[in-house]
């Protein structure tokens, strides 16, 4: 097991972890904005199509990454639009009422 | 030089204003700068990538920005609320395509010279991210209706699909053996295609928060596997969250139908359970809209129960009215949230929101249940199965066990529905049946507005 794998598996275990933590805590109202922030946040396989898609190594290369950084972007702009969207709605009551 | 110090630490950064953005989630007061983080976690990695050394050309990635930002902005901006969830298996679809087409190009690019652990990862990327893009279509397609959401069960599913994910597997495994074969490599990704049909063809509609949740765990396992074929930690992160959310999310779901986990992981659920014996006459009683606002008017609390059928109905906004009109009559209204109410997880929230309902209204159902015995009325608009008592005492009954929501202890029930006919589990509801419950028949939107008319009415006359 080389020192890069080692790392990288400790990384997805510690992160496993932090996220379960973290997420646990979310409370039930706001599972479905949660899930479109995530959606939005693991979208961040753009870095990956971008990296793909401009070094220009081979023409399939190219292309797929190009289709892959479409699809990235399409989530990273909706993803964080609709969450924000939603989470404007939620609204304590007004005092008075 | 530079440039590499400045990708490593904008990953960094990343990485750590994501997990903030998650956390920031956590309460309705901070969620919305948990966004913010994410935003500017997410525009740190994207400029960190830009720099680096190994991109020779611009045109293709400003191209796709623009057609993606495009294509991404309606499904943010404009996409009405009732359609969240198959925007979501839609954009489950999008991610999981993305990281299947990386994955893709990577092995065509280094064939032959890929390590056992980077064939293993990348197997792992194609499989996951192919059979959810196509089993998170599938998701989008019954969700909109496209597709019949009825499941569709054939003799023999199970073991046609696990065969076909055997064969995958089986694939993957020879290929990390061997990863010259590279004419094995296209049968691999177009099983795992395949698979992500099938998976979802036996899933009923009433089933899709669990779904949902478990292709949002797949993304991200496919994003994180990503992460391992690219040596990228920042992916791993990103990934590893996504993935852990999505679990939790589908562990949730599932304990609010009373499955198993194991149940779900393997697909053979969603079967529409006939129940047994055909429904008996039996009696209830119906009331008129002047009857339940009556009764309405002289309660002090009430406790509207939610389900599905009230966003079909689109009578959110009448509820809303109805809420306004008792609170000022110095009601005090609650609303009760099953899990499972709508079609993904805490979609009933996002709907009664929009709707302008305060969430420090809406109530879960472990909060909400010991409140029941003291509620005056509680009303039940578009809700069925999970109000049924035989839930917890019927061990016949196919929802034997399922958590629900304790309506028939209320002073009285109301039910607003079409008719008598039996929700989607097919089963005769008790609660109908009891003296306590009042059945209001009619569409929820419309008798929801008589019963506004009704009470506005009693106000002018007195």
């Amino acid at each position: 097991m080389t020192s890069t794998l080692e790392s990288a598996v400790f990384v997805f275990l510690l992160a496993t972890f932090l996220g379960f933590e973290v997420i646990r805590r979310v409370s039930p109202l706001l599972h479905t904005p949660l899930m479109s922030l995530t959606n939005a946040i693991s979208a961040i396989s753009l870095v990956g199509s971008i990296a793909i898609a401009g070094a220009e190594k081979s023409q399939l290369s190219t292309i797929l990454g190009t289709i892959a950084v479409v699809c990235s972007m399409a989530n990273v702009v909706g993803g964080f639009v609709i969450t924000d969207r939603m989470l404007k709605m939620f609204k304590k009551r007004e005092p008075g009422r | 030089m530079i440039a590499t110090y400045f990708t490593q630490l904008s990953y960094i950064a990343a990485a750590a204003l994501f997990v903030l953005s998650l956390k920031w989630l956590s309460h309705p007061t901070t969620a919305r700068r948990g966004v913010r983080a994410g935003e500017i976690g997410m525009g740190l990695a994207i400029a960190g990538t830009l720099v680096l050394h190994e991109i020779v050309s611009y045109q293709w990635i400003v191209a796709a920005f623009v057609v993606g930002a495009i294509i991404g902005w309606p499904m943010g901006a404009y996409m009405p609320m009732t359609h969240v969830p198959q925007r979501t298996a839609l954009s489950h679809a999008l991610g999981a395509l993305a990281a299947g087409l990386v994955g893709t190009s990577e092995y065509y690019l280094h064939t032959g010279e890929l390590s056992t652990f980077t064939m293993t990862a990348l197997s792992l990327e194609v499989i996951l991210g192919f059979l959810t893009f196509t089993g998170s279509l599938m998701a989008a397609g019954k969700l909109q209706e496209w597709l019949p959401s009825r499941p569709i069960v054939y003799r023999g599913q199970n073991a046609v699909n696990l065969a076909l994910l055997a064969i995958a597997v089986a694939v993957a495994v020879y290929l990390v053996g061997n990863p010259g074969r590279s004419g094995l490599f296209p049968v691999m990704a177009v099983l795992s295609l395949v698979f992500g049909v099938l998976l979802i063809i036996p899933i009923g509609g009433a089933d899709m928060p669990t779904v949902i949740s478990l292709l949002n765990s797949y993304a991200g396992l496919s994003a994180a596997a990503m992460g391992f074929v690219l040596d990228n930690k920042l992916l791993i992160v990103a990934g590893a969250l996504d993935g852990s959310s999505g679990f939790i999310l589908s562990v949730i779901m599932c304990q609010a139908m009373n499955r198993s986990f194991t149940n779900v992981l393997f697909g053979g659920f969603g079967q529409v359970q006939m129940a047994a014996g055909a429904a008996e006459q039996r009696n209830y009683r119906s009331a008129t809209a002047e009857e339940a606002a009556a009764i309405l008017e002289a309660a002090s609390s009430v406790i509207i129960i939610p389900g599905y059928g009230m966003a079909v109905a689109q009578a959110q906004h009448k509820v809303r009215e109805l809420y306004d009109s008792l609170t000022r009559r110095g009601v005090d209204v609650k609303f009760a949230i099953h899990p499972v109410a709508g079609r993904m997880p805490g979609h009933m929230n996002v709907l009664l929101a929009e709707a302008d309902i305060p969430y420090d209204r809406l109530i879960e159902m472990e909060e909400i249940n010991p409140d029941f015995p003291r509620a005056d009325v509680a009303l039940v608009i578009g809700a069925n199965d999970v109000t049924n008592p035989a839930a917890r005492h019927d061990k016949t009954s196919p929802i034997y066990g399922m958590p629900i929501l304790d309506v028939d202890k209320a002073r009285t029930v109301m039910v607003i529905k079409r008719s008598m006919s039996p929700g989607f589990a097919g089963i005769d509801n008790e609660l109908y049946y009891m003296d306590r419950t009042m059945m209001l028949f009619g569409d929820a939107k419309h008798f929801v507005g008589e019963l506004l008319k009704e009470m506005t009415g009693a106000r002018v006359g007195a």
